[in-house]
């Protein structure tokens, strides 16, 4: 596909506990498309989340390579490749992973501050992407005065304030009430249409992965259609 | 750019009663050390304080000390007649002949005995310190046993008070007077007729000369004139203040290395208080250090932070014991100084030397302390510490 955003060719991934290796990804071809919203689904310890990790570049395969927006990340070094992260990768965490210590504001603004944007275009920024995620008006509240939606939604926010190729969310409602898992699939399905943003998503609510356009199941590190 | 250090700060207040006892110890052991360098400053500084930049000291070559030296009534009474040294209105050269050597008094605090300088001086001598001047009482009258006693020798021993008598030598003295040398070792000693002190102690010479210079920069010549004349070949001249320096020399060394010695063990202790609260910090905030590097932030950045977060701690128990021990200024310590063999009073003295110091060697603990958990949360591997939850 000449238009894939996300290019994975013959990727492999195994774990080595003790002595032991532990096959999780096994030849694993994959494209995703420029502005699709794809579900990754599957039971537990069937490697999506390994998956993940590998197209947002925290961990490396084994064997294979990953392509994403013409870069192929698996040949960068570690700064390099945190580097690119930060330029190109937006993170939704099933638990927020938001800086207990930070405001609203200031954990939108972290990954800002690996760009060369002045405080006032950081500014600028933080508060268009509250806006877009509708928490403008808790823009200087700490993650403990939030509910989990809202942390959910700030932890959003600074996914996409850099503006990044691609954004991975793993199992973005899985610590989240019903109505709150709603409002965070329809602000997912926003960012996809409304924003023409990349989402790559694992998840093994069949409820989230309705709102994606494609779903891909995962099954012992193969991928099955 | 950098990981804010408002995320530092704010962690440091979230765990704020850890973050108050590492600061603690870390203050104790800055404590310790701030206040040895103060102890021997201060001794320093005492001793320099007593000496003046007008005054030459005329001791025997080789001489260590006044009391170990001997300057004849001819050699005196021929240094007198220099031209390069001060005369009052009258035209009397301005020098005092002293005698010095030391008694037992007792203590007023521990009722130990305790030694105390005797200075015979000369009728010159507030001429030559004009910076002592008379607290209560009056001047001892020349060629009598009377004496006057420093500021400190009053506060400190016993049976010391204006009217009460002391037996020094073969003879009984009257004390007439209390003068105040303020914080110099003057304030520490005893004062008396140099020719009914000799008597005294039968003794045919002097210990030592002291001149005021017409002009402080007439020092060389009047070197140079000593060493050409013949009949004081075996006298030399200082500087009073070189001379007082090199008596504080000594004990400020000896004060300063065992303190040193000491506190550098004190240390260790602070470094690992410090090491296991950042351990504690890495641990507990390895999901943050996972999310901090998966948005980006590279090992350098993470190492910088926990290291920036130690050297926060080490800083602020360093003021908090440089502030601590500023106290230590309103204190007067009086001890034997091993220079003259007698008791000398002085302070802890507060520089800021001392400060600078005492800040670097609190950030050195900090950053000895705070490296290794820093090296292991830059090392984490992200998965991993995601994963921590």
């Amino acid at each position: 596909m000449a238009d894939a955003i996300v290019q994975v060719h013959s990727v492999s991934k195994s774990y080595h506990r003790d002595s032991i290796e532990i096959p999780v990804l096994q030849n694993i071809t994959l494209d995703v498309p420029e502005g699709e919203f794809l579900a990754l689904m599957g039971p537990s310890g069937s490697g999506k989340t390994t998956l993940l990790n590998l197209i947002a570049g925290i961990d490396r395969p084994n064997s294979g390579s990953i392509n994403v927006a013409g870069t192929n990340i698996v040949q960068l070094n570690e700064s390099a490749l945190a580097r690119w992260r930060s330029r190109n990768v937006g993170f939704v965490f099933q638990f927020y992973n938001l800086m207990p210590v930070l405001t609203a504001f200031e954990n939108v603004e972290l990954p800002l501050l690996l760009t060369h944007l002045s405080k006032k275009e950081r500014k600028e920024h933080v508060e268009t992407a509250l806006n877009v995620v509708g928490l403008a008006d808790r823009i200087h509240h700490y993650p403990k005065q939030l509910s989990g939606g809202q942390e959910q939604r700030v932890a959003i926010a600074r996914a996409v304030v850099t503006d990044p190729t691609i954004i991975v969310a793993d199992e973005p409602t899985g610590d989240l009430d019903k109505k709150s898992a709603d409002e965070i699939l329809l602000l997912m399905e926003r960012l996809n249409s409304e924003f023409k943003k990349t989402i790559v998503m694992v998840t093994h609510d069949p409820r989230a992965a309705e709102r994606a356009h494609t779903t891909q199941h995962l099954e012992k590190g193969e991928l099955i259609q | 750019m950098k990981i804010p250090l408002a995320y530092n700060l704010r962690n440091l207040w979230t765990r704020r009663l850890t973050t108050l006892l590492t600061v603690g110890g870390i203050a104790l052991v800055v404590f310790v050390f701030a206040a040895v360098l103060m102890l021997a400053h201060g001794v320093k500084a005492t001793l320099v304080s007593t000496g003046s930049d007008n005054n030459v000291i005329i001791l025997r070559k080789s001489a260590q000390s006044e009391l170990v030296s001997a300057v004849s009534r001819e050699s005196a009474s021929l240094i007198e007649t220099f031209p390069e040294i001060a005369a009052d209105n009258t035209g009397k050269p301005i020098a005092s002949a002293n005698m010095v050597t030391i008694i037992n008094l007792r203590k007023k605090k521990t009722n130990d005995m305790g030694n105390v300088t005797v200075r015979g001086v000369s009728p010159q001598i507030l001429a030559v310190h004009p910076e002592v001047t008379m607290k209560t009482g009056r001047m001892l009258q020349f060629g009598s046993n009377e004496i006057v006693i420093g500021n400190a020798i009053a506060d400190e021993f016993d049976g010391t008070a204006i009217g009460q008598k002391i037996q020094i030598g073969t003879s009984v003295w009257t004390i007439v007077g209390l003068f105040d040398a303020g914080k110099t070792g003057f304030a520490s000693e005893i004062w008396g007729d140099t020719e009914q002190l000799m008597l005294a102690f039968n003794r045919p010479v002097y210990s030592s000369l002291t001149v005021k210079l017409k002009n402080p920069n007439d020092f060389e010549a009047l070197k140079t004139k000593l060493a050409a004349e013949q009949r004081l070949q075996e006298l030399e001249p200082k500087r009073e203040k070189q001379y007082f320096e090199e008596q504080s020399e000594f004990m400020a060394t000896f004060i300063r290395a065992l303190g040193l010695v000491i506190t550098i063990i004190f240390s260790f202790g602070a470094m690992i208080g410090a090491m296991i609260t950042m351990y504690a910090a890495v641990s507990n905030r390895t999901v943050e250090i996972g999310t901090l590097r998966a948005l980006g932030f590279r090992r350098r950045s993470v190492l910088a932070a926990f290291l920036v977060e130690s050297l926060m701690l080490s800083f602020f128990g360093g003021v908090l014991g440089i502030i601590i021990a500023s106290l230590l200024q309103f204190v007067t310590f009086s001890t034997t100084n091993f220079g003259s063999f007698s008791e000398l009073a002085f302070g802890f003295s507060l520089t800021p030397d001392i400060v600078v110091g005492t800040l670097l060697f609190s950030l050195a603990m900090g950053f000895v302390g705070g490296f290794l958990p820093a090296f292991r949360a830059a090392r984490l591997n992200i998965i991993n510490a995601l994963r921590a939850s």
